[in-house]
């Protein structure tokens, strides 16, 4: 046995605990997980299946964990866990799953298949079977502090077209405020009015909030790798920053994936609960609507919809809130079909959108979510995730539906924030 | 004398390898402990766990359509399975002798819909299985063997109706003997791991504040 694929099987051993064992010995190869797969049902290429993407972890189970395996193990009557088992699946669970949870939504037994491919990633992560691109955004994460390179000087001068641009001072490294807020760098390269709408929605609400020099990165690329290791020393770096400044609350950005590891996976990988609260920008807005430090005025004649980052709505619980938020602005608000909790992913969550070798399959399995905006023709679409935005740009762009606007949900409050309500 | 053997020692063999194999395996599951979840639940992970055993009953809306098939030939099965299992007067017959519990059991015309309904769903998602890309792909031997083993078991049990012919009867409690002893080590056991299954999921997305 090489090395490699040793570290790929004690990587994937050390995830079996009692939920993966139960739902490997619960599985009845149904197949009904296929059809709430965007990739399955988009290319109706059976390998796509969700349980069949946990195809190593089931290997090894069975033949470690059960009597039949064990005993055909004995006599040498099955294949082991191979290499190229491990190799085989790289694609299938790197480009062919955005970890959007909506299989999990439906297995019949219960299984949460995205926890099963999560652990399989660990494994192949492990043996080193991860995608290029992906270990490069690690490195950079480790290295720069930011999976895309963005680095301070970077944000510094975003900030301050910001501040010219809105007229109100962005804080920096202020020891003591409420709110440390963390910007994925996908906002800061390619929507940085975000800060600029933050900074204009916290003076109207006198919200007492800062950003840290020393750390400013939400996203984590251990969590889409499948590394651990590296997932914790991230969240290490959020705590550091957060301790030093003495804030009491962390708000998370517009981005799914940053939300769902800083606000439920971060504490248990660095094994202990996290010294400060945290919130996507979506709870805060929507509890300084509730506490009538938010107004708005005026509203958009425009027949908006909203598309649920998965991450945020379908495995992070943020499902009202943007909609009581887009309820204050939009009268013409309308649902796609198949939303909320069964909302179909923009394609490129889970670390697909950073996969450049997956762009050709995340663009054609888009079908999904063009299918969605086709059943009610929005005149825009609002989300409140930027790898999402950027991901539905390159669809629609890639569809040529160029009638569809993509807005930011907090942009789109602060387009209408009555100021002066602290 | 086979006869002998399968209503004496080969019962009482199938009867504690089915207690104690599902019993290990249950436990050899839970002795697993999973990592302490450091999180600040947002919901009860309790009442997610108690609301996904209840839910995943029912198919989501969503995909309704398009797991049609699965889920009128499930319940057709599992119901039908259900009421030959705990209703056909010989089985009601036998529990009493074993456990001096006794309930009504059903009318013969009723095993025979039951019957019916049962092997219309089992044969449903059988030749989906073999038929389907998807469950072809990921069906492994297990699937087959315990669908023609349950298959069997209700052909004989069919069978065994005709009651003047005791060797029918010997057989038919001879195949729920090797089922009894199949079922701990196979995919059967999702007979009670859905249980546990579900409740890991409706927990998990429960702190989460999502029903799941």
């Amino acid at each position: 046995m090489s090395d490699s694929l040793a570290r790929g099987i004690e990587a994937m051993r050390a995830q079996m605990d009692s939920r993966v064992m139960s739902y490997m010995s619960s599985c009845v190869h149904c197949g009904v997980c296929a059809e709430a797969c965007l990739f399955y049902t988009e290319t109706g290429d059976a390998r796509y299946t969700p349980i069949y993407k946990t195809e190593p972890l089931r290997k090894l189970w069975r033949q470690e964990y059960t009597f039949w395996g064990k005993l055909a193990a004995g006599m040498g009557l099955c294949s082991k866990l191979t290499e190229a088992d491990l190799a085989g699946w790289e694609e299938l669970v790197y480009d062919g799953c955005t970890m959007c949870s909506r299989c999990s939504m439906v297995c019949p037994v219960g299984i949460d298949i995205a926890y099963l491919i999560r652990k399989v990633k660990e494994g192949l992560a492990a043996a080193g079977f991860s995608p290029p691109d992906l270990v490069e955004a690690g490195k950079r994460a480790l290295e720069i502090g930011s999976p895309m390179g963005v680095t301070l000087t970077t944000l510094k001068a975003t900030i301050r077209a910001q501040e010219k641009e809105t007229g109100i001072e962005v804080p920096l490294d202020v020891e003591g405020a409420d709110y440390l807020c963390l910007f994925s760098s996908g906002e800061i390269a390619g929507f940085p009015e975000f800060i600029g709408s933050l900074a204009k929605i916290f003076k109207a609400t006198g919200v007492s909030w800062t950003i840290s020099s020393d750390y400013f990165e939400a996203t984590n690329t251990g969590v889409q790798l499948g590394n651990g290791k590296l997932a914790a020393t991230l969240v290490e770096r959020v705590v550091a920053a957060a301790e030093k400044l003495k804030v009491k609350t962390v708000i998370s950005p517009e981005c799914g994936h940053a939300y769902s590891t800083i606000r439920w996976d971060a504490p248990n990988f660095i094994g202990r609960p996290l010294p400060f609260k945290v919130v996507h920008i979506m709870e805060l807005l929507d509890e300084l609507r509730r506490d009538g430090r938010l107004k708005t005025q005026g509203v958009t004649d425009e027949r908006l919809s909203y598309h649920d980052p998965c991450n945020a709505g379908r495995r992070g619980g943020v499902l009202d809130q943007p909609r009581k938020l887009m309820n204050m602005v939009a009268p013409n608000f309308v649902e796609l079909p198949e939303t909320g909790d069964m909302n179909w992913c923009c394609g490129g969550g889970g670390g697909v959108s950073s996969n450049e070798r997956a762009d050709e399959l995340r663009l054609r399995v888009f079908s999904a979510k063009k299918r969605q905006l086709d059943a009610v023709n929005p005149t825009g679409l609002v989300t409140a995730c930027s790898n999402c935005r950027h991901m539905l740009e390159d669809g629609l762009e890639d569809n040529e539906m160029h009638d569809i606007e993509l807005l930011g949900i907090t942009e789109l409050i602060a387009d209408h924030l009555v100021e002066g309500h602290g | 004398m086979f006869a002998q053997l399968v209503d004496g020692i080969f019962w009482d063999i199938a009867l504690w390898v089915f207690v104690i194999g599902v019993l290990w395996r249950i436990l050899s599951i839970f002795r697993v402990r999973n990592k302490p979840d450091y999180s600040v639940p947002r919901g009860s992970a309790f009442a997610g766990a108690i609301g996904a055993n209840l839910r995943r009953f029912l198919p989501r809306a969503e995909i309704g359509y398009r797991t049609r098939l699965h889920v009128i030939a499930g319940y057709l099965f599992h119901i039908g399975l259900f009421f030959l299992l705990v209703f056909a007067a010989p089985h009601v017959l036998f529990i009493k002798e074993q456990t001096g519990l006794g309930w009504t059991a059903m009318p013969y015309w009723a095993f025979i819909i039951s019957a019916q309904i049962a092997f219309i769903g089992l044969m449903l998602l059988w030749i989906h299985r073999v038929s389907h890309p998807v469950t072809r792909l990921i069906s492994d031997a297990d699937d087959h063997v315990a669908a023609i083993l349950t298959f069997v078991v209700m052909l004989t049990g069919c069978m065994a109706l005709i009651e003047s012919f005791e060797g029918l009867r010997v057989l038919h409690r001879f195949t729920v003997e090797l089922l009894m002893v199949y079922f701990p080590f196979s995919r059967l056991m999702h007979a009670f791991m859905f249980i546990p299954s579900r409740a890991f999921t409706g927990a998990w997305f429960g702190r989460r504040g999502v029903k799941a």
